[in-house]
């Protein structure tokens, strides 16, 4: 699975949600590749997942991934609630499909 | 791409500094708050001034998500927008404004990051983020009403273990 945290230019607040969900990951014992990526860089690049600031969405209206955005940035509870929902519907529909 | 989350030779301890904090600052407006950080920046000879008009643009055109908690901004630009010195400024003010984020404003806590490039901030970032996690941090960090409290608290805060 890749995950991708994006923001406009890629080591800001993408870094910081990179940094959050690598810890959230590991404590699940979940493996997935998780990529801090500018808008311009991402276009273009695959991801399942992508994670983003709150008022980031209107950059994001032509991602085709399962797009999971953020309100507060530092709080752990809301990225790791709403990640782990978006990983738990995605393998759901990975296992509906096989 | 696999960017290391090692620790890196910049932790937050050494990107900021006491000349640039300052605490209770009385500002009228977003561009304001941008314009004092980014004064102390360049005085402190961290950044070029092109670097405070780089930090405003980024807002105009990609919008206000640096505001990324509430009361929260983290400011930056490129590295090749005028980074001298990998640097993070903050400045607390008196009085919150608003930078347009449809949930987390006012904002009364604004950073400013210098990058020199996409790595050799990650552990100062991470200690960041980990501080402003913390509410107990957060309380402090907004209590501090001079700027050698304030630097007194960041680097104290800065300093608690990420796990």
């Amino acid at each position: 699975m890749r995950i991708a945290t994006l923001c406009g230019m890629g080591f800001g607040t993408s870094m910081m949600l990179k940094l959050f969900i690598d810890d959230i990951l590991k404590a699940e014992g979940i493996r997935a590749e998780v990529v801090p990526w500018d808008l311009g860089t991402f276009k273009g690049q695959q991801a399942d997942i992508v994670v983003a600031a709150k008022d980031f969405e209107s950059h994001l209206r032509s991602i085709t991934a399962r797009v999971v955005l953020i309100q507060n940035l530092v709080d752990k509870v809301e990225i790791k609630t709403k990640l782990l929902d978006a990983i738990r519907s995605l393998s759901s529909e990975a296992s509906d499909q096989g | 791409m696999t960017i290391s989350t090692d620790p890196d030779p910049v932790p937050l301890a050494g990107i900021i500094d006491q000349g640039i904090v300052r605490a209770w600052v009385a500002v009228q407006s977003w561009e304001a708050a941008v314009n004092f950080v980014g004064a102390l920046l360049v005085e402190a000879g961290k950044i070029q001034p092109s670097y405070i008009s780089a930090m405003k643009r980024v807002l105009h055109e990609l919008g206000p998500y640096a505001v990324l908690a509430p009361g929260i901004v983290l400011l930056h630009a490129r590295p090749e927008d005028g980074v001298l010195e990998p640097c993070l400024g903050l400045v607390t003010l008196s009085t919150p404004v608003p930078f347009g984020h449809s949930e987390n404003d006012p904002v009364d806590l604004v950073f400013a990051l210098g990058a020199v490039d996409k790595n050799a901030h990650i552990a100062g970032l991470k200690q960041l983020a980990e501080m402003l996690g913390n509410p107990d941090s957060l309380s402090k960090i907004r209590a501090a009403r001079n700027d050698v409290e304030l630097f007194r608290v960041l680097i104290s805060s800065g300093q608690v273990k990420a796990d």
